[in-house]
């Protein structure tokens, strides 16, 4: 994988067709009027720049609620020479919409890409805020059919959190990526990689070769508990085959706007391989479901945030994959 | 079986409209909503025999807040004298109410049953045990849960069809003649509920899940279950069972489609 990352990063667009693109989408949408911050409260939303041009907000590790409007996960922007690409719009559609103010505060360069790094509420819940840019709303191949089966639930859900009207529509994607696809912002192309099942089963990560940045959404967390809901083995498999990229910075979905990779997935490793390990030891003991979500995973107590909130939730998913093994 | 299947249809409905209509009431109206509920289930499986407080004969184990709606582990313990002929599972505000209903067989040890269920709304869950003399008791139990019944088989479709009718079965490593043991049986089925959609297609996958479960000693009925929409993707159900011999254990999963799967397993289990 890391040697397809590298060479379809050096793929160009000529200038020309950057340009008539510019023409066709792009002059119209620059005039459009900011969004008073008083239509969406004013909380004002804060980024950094953690490489040239990528931009960052950091989630708060919490659950969702009405106070942190559900922006729980890190959301960024890349503004290349022509363009702005959003990864993860935000949790809801003010989160959304106070990302775009952001964006516009630094750039009046037109939104042309709003990746969805897979289908969970807390990461593109605020896509609804960029439908009058036209996007391409890029998302996995898989993520169509896990926003028919989840997305209702999941605004009804937000709904009653943050309040009738305010989770935001759900957006689906114009765009998927079987396998991996290149977008590129003007001298500044992105790759896309669509994964194995792993921490869900529409996992999209986001290559930046001009900076060496790997934006890897929920199948990277550092500090907060990680949530499994895709295959513990896969999310695995994965990772090692992400470690081979020589990346200078990792973006996590969730913990600090930027790490060092590959260093910075020790943590969730080690979490993976012990709940993986020990609930394969309780299968082979022959205790229920219910036993091994007391008693596996103990050691990682303690070294996250959140542990209470996800842990039992993951021994069960993992549970569930070991026990036909 | 018949129960079953009338009691979805005459409730799927009101299932449906009473949820939607759910508009954050008063704590107390809500109890009250849940005690009606239940009243009108009462009625529509029970119709009007009499139903006795189970408290000390039944005991529910299940999480107060599911971890996980689509798999949500239900443990009854059940006591008393009486001779036990029975059990209904009861998930009050499911699209299909009635979960399951055992029917223990002379092999049986009707004392202990685990299964995994979905769980769709905040739900009491019903127990209601049928003693061999007709009489019917019942406790109830709070499972805060939601979105169980819509959730994905696990992926797509396909891959959750491919190892359909793929029968397990633990066994304690030591099995002593005559003396009740607890057997694990394993189902791969992907019980698609009708409530899950395809995306490709815009259609929901047609409902196709287990209707009924079978285990018979060498002929000799240990328990059956006629189960309906709530059972969880991959059944995993333990009962308890008093081998009187030397035997095979034969396990008949019928779907709605009128698939059947089946298979033997030696009671005790060869070596290797």
């Amino acid at each position: 994988m890391s040697t397809k990352y590298s060479r379809c990063a050096a793929s160009a667009t000529s200038s020309d067709a950057t340009r008539r693109r510019l023409l066709a989408g792009g002059i119209g949408l620059l005039g459009a009027p900011l969004i008073a911050a008083a239509a969406f409260g004013n909380k004002e939303l804060v980024t950094f720049e953690v490489a040239p041009g990528i931009h960052v907000r950091r989630g708060v590790d919490e659950q969702a609620s009405a106070v942190n409007d559900n922006a729980i996960a890190n959301s960024a922007f890349i503004v290349g020479r022509d363009s702005v690409a959003v990864i993860d719009p935000g949790g809801c559609l003010d989160d959304g919409r106070r990302l775009r103010q952001r964006i516009r505060a630094l750039t009046s360069l037109p939104i042309r890409y709003v990746v969805m790094s897979h289908v969970h509420p807390d990461h593109i819940f605020g896509a609804g805020a960029f439908a009058a840019d036209k996007p391409e709303f890029i998302g996995h191949a898989r993520l169509p059919q896990a926003l028919a089966q989840r997305g209702d639930y999941y605004r009804a859900t937000l709904e009653k959190i943050l309040g009738t009207g305010r989770s935001g529509p759900v957006i689906v994607p114009t765009r998927l990526v079987a396998s991996e696809e290149t977008v590129d912002l003007g001298d500044r192309a992105l790759v896309l990689h669509a994964h194995g099942v792993a921490h869900s089963d529409c996992d999209l990560s986001v290559w930046d070769s001009t900076s060496g940045t790997l934006l890897l959404g929920d199948l990277l967390f550092v500090h907060r508990v990680p949530s499994l809901d895709g295959s513990i083995k896969g999310w695995q498999k994965e990772l090692r085959l992400l470690k081979g990229i020589a990346a200078k910075l990792a973006v996590p979905g969730h913990g600090p706007v930027g790490v060092s990779w590959p260093s910075a997935a020790h943590d969730l490793e080690r979490y993976l391989d012990v709940v993986l390990r020990e609930t394969r030891a309780a299968v082979k003991r022959g205790v229920d479901i219910s036993e091994a979500v007391a008693t596996v995973g103990k050691s990682e107590r303690g070294k996250w945030t959140l542990f209470v909130d996800y842990h039992g939730h993951n021994v069960t998913q993992a549970f569930k994959e070991v026990e036909w093994e | 079986m018949g129960i079953v299947h009338k009691v979805i249809v005459s409730l799927l409905l009101a299932a449906c409209g009473s949820s939607a209509a759910i508009a954050a009431p008063a704590a107390d109206d809500e109890e009250a909503a849940r005690a009606g509920r239940w009243k009108e289930l009462q009625h529509a499986i029970f119709a009007d025999r009499v139903i006795h407080d189970g408290t000390g004969s039944i005991v529910i184990d299940a999480p107060q807040r599911a971890l996980d709606a689509a798999l949500v582990p239900v443990s009854l313990t059940l006591k008393g004298d009486k001779p036990i002929k029975g059990l209904y599972l009861i998930i009050d505000n499911n699209p299909g109410p009635l979960a399951g209903h055992f029917i223990f067989g002379p092999l049986a040890d009707p004392h202990s049953l685990k299964l995994r269920v979905r769980v769709n709304a905040y739900t009491y869950i019903h127990a209601v045990l049928e003693t061999a003399d007709d009489q019917l008791y019942s406790v109830a139990r709070f499972v805060k849960a939601a979105g169980g019944c819509s959730a994905p088989a696990g992926g797509d479709d396909e891959r959750a069809l491919q190892d359909i009718g793929h029968i397990k079965l633990r066994l304690p490593e030591s099995v002593v003649m005559g003396k009740p043991l607890q057997v694990q049986l394993m189902i791969r089925h992907p019980n698609f509920n009708g409530m899950q959609m395809n995306q490709v297609t815009r259609l929901y996958t047609p409902a196709m899940f287990i209707r009924s479960i079978d285990v018979s000693f060498d002929g000799t009925p240990v328990i059956h279950l006629d189960s309906d929409i709530s059972l969880s993707s991959d059944p995993v159900i333990s009962f308890g069972f008093i081998p009187p011999h030397k035997g095979k254990l034969k396990v008949l999963v019928r779907d709605t489609k009128d698939s059947t799967f089946g298979q033997s397993f030696d009671v005790p289990a060869l070596a290797g």
